[in-house]
């Protein structure tokens, strides 16, 4: 692919793609050598983020329990991921009697490095110079960039389904099931939400996408911002948000290593420098779908909306890029530690019932209703000033009536469960064989005696009976 | 109203459904929890409210105590490691009773009562102290062994670093729960303060050191260091 990208006369001539699919990044400047140092690059970028933001998420979440989390080693407790990696290094590595060795040597390599491939096509920033060639700040980028990523995090679940298999005891064999229906299940509405992203941009090439985020857009003729497609496509942002979740294992979807039920889930039988791996592979991944976001919804490597009138625009381009992109990133590595502050982990069975009944159904009648938007204003329904105006009403139509349909069957599940629920006047303590204490405003009903039941009773009732006031508890 | 106590039997008309909800107070929200309504905004972010909690959270000072680094003053009454007290001329408090010793619910305490001889003088009075021990992996610090002492020689104070990496060491002697040596204090043994008898340390007549006692001291430590010096 990159030799591809490389040479984009090649490609042109080679495959009759349409000139806005083409990725907008210029590598005909890009000598192979420095590729190889872009990945260098990429790769200790990469490796550095993971360090911090170990150390930054224990942090934060101490702030957020009024406790100051790791402060020992280094300033502000800094190093203190370099001690929890050399403490992983020096651990005992075992490897369990009944697991399948090969495999389970290899899901931790496969977990890992998986992760790092994501990050390839991610513009990091807009061309700078570099050892005397003007390259841009992107190791490489397809005109399938993103589909590129949605591929690995696929090929990424095997490595968890394998060790969950692979460490031959039952535990993570059930982490391992739970880790690929997750991320199968959520990758699902994490496309469809990505699909709108296309739909705008009309590319799947990443720095196409970022290129496309750029071009002002005219607010009421006031003035001109860059169009992020956080803003027309917010639904499908809140989609993707809860879907990255989803895929990365992360709290409150991190079922397939909860402690709770699991033990440690998949990686239960994972011991050293082999769960350092996962560790590593779930913070990287962390990373990429936090760059990816930033990619296709907040303007990638550009500079936000006042700044970009400095100086025609002269805080996106060059270097300034990877400042915004990292700040951009960080904002969703924050939100990640903000989740896990703040949430407790969901169930399984809610975690798939949002997945498949909520977010999937949701994503394709969005999908469609973007669709028809585009169509509108790309002319498809004919030319004119309010067609797409035309359009969005019948489509506000629509959602309106959807939500008042849904409305109603919702009062209507409520009123029935409410009825399910309704705590009866009275009760009988010992109906069920057991002594059950009235609920709050219940009155009891005394139970019959076995005497009683034999023999009707023959006393004056007032001699007998209880005060019907009185409450018996 | 036989039937009342009967569930089978059938109810007159006028009887409540079974299925019908007890009657709940219809009271609103506001004097139930004597919180105020919550507003439109309130109940518009009330499932994300926590968010709100956690973040807040951050912004709030935090009460972790920087134990090792920073150390809290314990509470004037904390009931630290012990002290044997001495009187103001530096002679022991402790008469070697044991009543600490018969008073320590855990066993922690060991005294060995000992004769002052006329040569050597620990305490006024008849007995002291000889050995003195006690347990830290025992003590519960309960404070017991302070109400026992009838010569107020055995106290606490506030200390509470009371940690070793060996079990033998955690039996503290004699010689580490004496009370550190006043400026004006003497090393026993010495004789009584003169003219005055064991009743009047504690009557408070004593206040320091006298002169004969000084001079005692004195030759006792000289004559040991040419011992010394003679070995």
């Amino acid at each position: 692919m990159s030799l591809l990208t490389a040479y984009p006369d090649l490609l042109a001539a080679g495959l009759a793609l349409p000139a806005v699919d083409r990725p907008a990044a210029d590598f005909s400047d890009t000598p192979w050598w420095l590729s190889l140092v872009k990945a260098l690059l990429l790769f200790v970028y990469v490796m550095l983020s993971v360090v911090v933001v170990i150390w930054f998420e224990r942090r934060v979440i101490g702030r957020m329990q009024q406790r100051p989390g790791p402060n020992r080693f280094g300033p502000l407790g800094i190093l203190q991921t370099l001690a929890d990696g050399i403490k992983l290094f020096l651990k005992e590595d075992v490897t369990p009697k009944n697991a399948d060795k090969l495999m389970f040597y290899a899901a931790p390599l496969l977990v890992a490095s998986l992760a790092f491939v994501s990050f390839a096509i991610i513009p990091l920033g807009g061309d700078v110079r570099m050892f005397g060639h003007t390259t841009p700040l992107q190791l490489t980028d397809t005109p399938v960039a993103v589909l590129l990523v949605l591929a690995v995090a696929g090929v990424g679940a095997y490595g968890f389904v394998l060790a969950g298999w692979s460490s031959g005891s039952t535990y993570p064999l059930l982490g391992g099931l739970r880790s690929t229906a997750q991320v199968i299940s959520y990758e699902i509405a994490m496309g469809l939400s990505l699909v709108a992203v296309f739909l705008y941009a009309g590319s799947m090439s990443t720095s196409q996408i970022v290129a496309r985020q750029a071009e002002p857009v005219s607010v009421f003729g006031l003035f001109e911002i860059p169009m992020w497609y956080v803003v027309p496509l917010f639904f499908s942002f809140v989609v993707y948000l809860i879907t990255m979740v989803g895929e990365t294992n992360r709290l409150p979807f991190d079922l397939a290593e909860g402690e709770g039920e699991l033990g440690g889930g998949f990686h239960t039988e994972y011991s050293s420098m082999k769960f350092g791996m996962f560790f590593l592979g779930e913070y990287i991944n962390m990373f990429t779908v936090s760059a990816l976001a930033t990619t296709l919804f907040l303007g990638g490597f550009h500079a936000p909306w006042p700044l970009t009138l400095i100086n025609d625009n002269m805080l996106s381009s060059g270097w300034w890029g990877l400042l915004w992109f990292t700040l951009k990133m960080w904002m969703f590595i924050f939100f990640y530690v903000w989740l896990r502050g703040s949430l407790p982990r969901v169930r399984y069975d809610q975690f798939m019932k949002l997945g498949w009944k909520v977010l999937i159904p949701l994503s394709l009648v969005w999908v469609i209703a973007v669709m028809l938007i585009r169509a509108a204003q790309e002319g498809f329904f004919g030319e004119g000033r309010f067609v797409t105006v035309a359009t969005l009403a019948v489509i506000g139509v629509f959602v309106v009536g959807g939500i008042f349909l849904w409305d109603r069957y919702a009062q209507r599940r409520a009123t029935e469960r409410d009825e399910r629920l309704a705590v009866p006047a009275e009760v009988d303590p010992l109906a069920g064989g057991y002594p059950v204490p009235p609920l709050p405003g219940q009155k009891v009903v005394e139970p019959r005696t076995a005497v009683e039941a034999a023999q009707p009773v023959t006393v004056s009732s007032s001699t007998t009976t209880p005060d019907p006031e009185e409450r018996r508890g | 109203m036989a039937d009342q106590t009967d569930p089978t039997a059938d109810r007159p008309q006028d009887a409540p459904s079974r299925r019908e909800p007890a009657a709940a107070p219809a009271r609103p929200a506001e004097e139930r929890t004597g919180r105020p309504e919550p507003g439109f905004l309130e109940q518009l972010f009330a499932p994300v409210a926590g968010f709100g909690v956690t973040f807040s959270t951050m912004f709030r000072k935090v009460p972790t105590q920087e134990y090792p680094e920073v150390k809290r003053p314990t509470a004037a009454r904390f009931h630290g490691r012990h002290q044997l007290n001495r009187h103001p001329d530096g002679l022991e408090k402790c008469v070697g009773c044991e009543l600490c010793a018969w008073a320590c619910p855990a066993d922690a305490i060991y005294v060995e009562g000992a004769d002052n001889t006329a040569e050597a003088r620990f305490s006024p009075g008849e007995r002291y102290g000889r050995v003195y021990q006690i347990n830290y992996l025992r003590c519960i610090f309960c404070g017991l062994c302070i109400e026992a002492c009838p010569t107020r020689a055995l106290t606490m104070t506030n200390e509470y670093e009371l940690t070793d990496p060996t079990r033998s060491a955690l039996i503290y002697e004699k010689h580490q729960l004496l009370a550190p040596m006043g400026a004006d204090q003497l090393q026993p043994p010495f004789p009584m303060a003169e003219g005055m008898e064991e009743r009047d340390y504690y009557r408070g007549q004593v206040t320091g050191p006298t002169q004969a006692q000084r001079d005692h001291v004195a030759a006792r430590d000289a004559a040991d260091a040419r011992e010394e010096a003679a070995r």
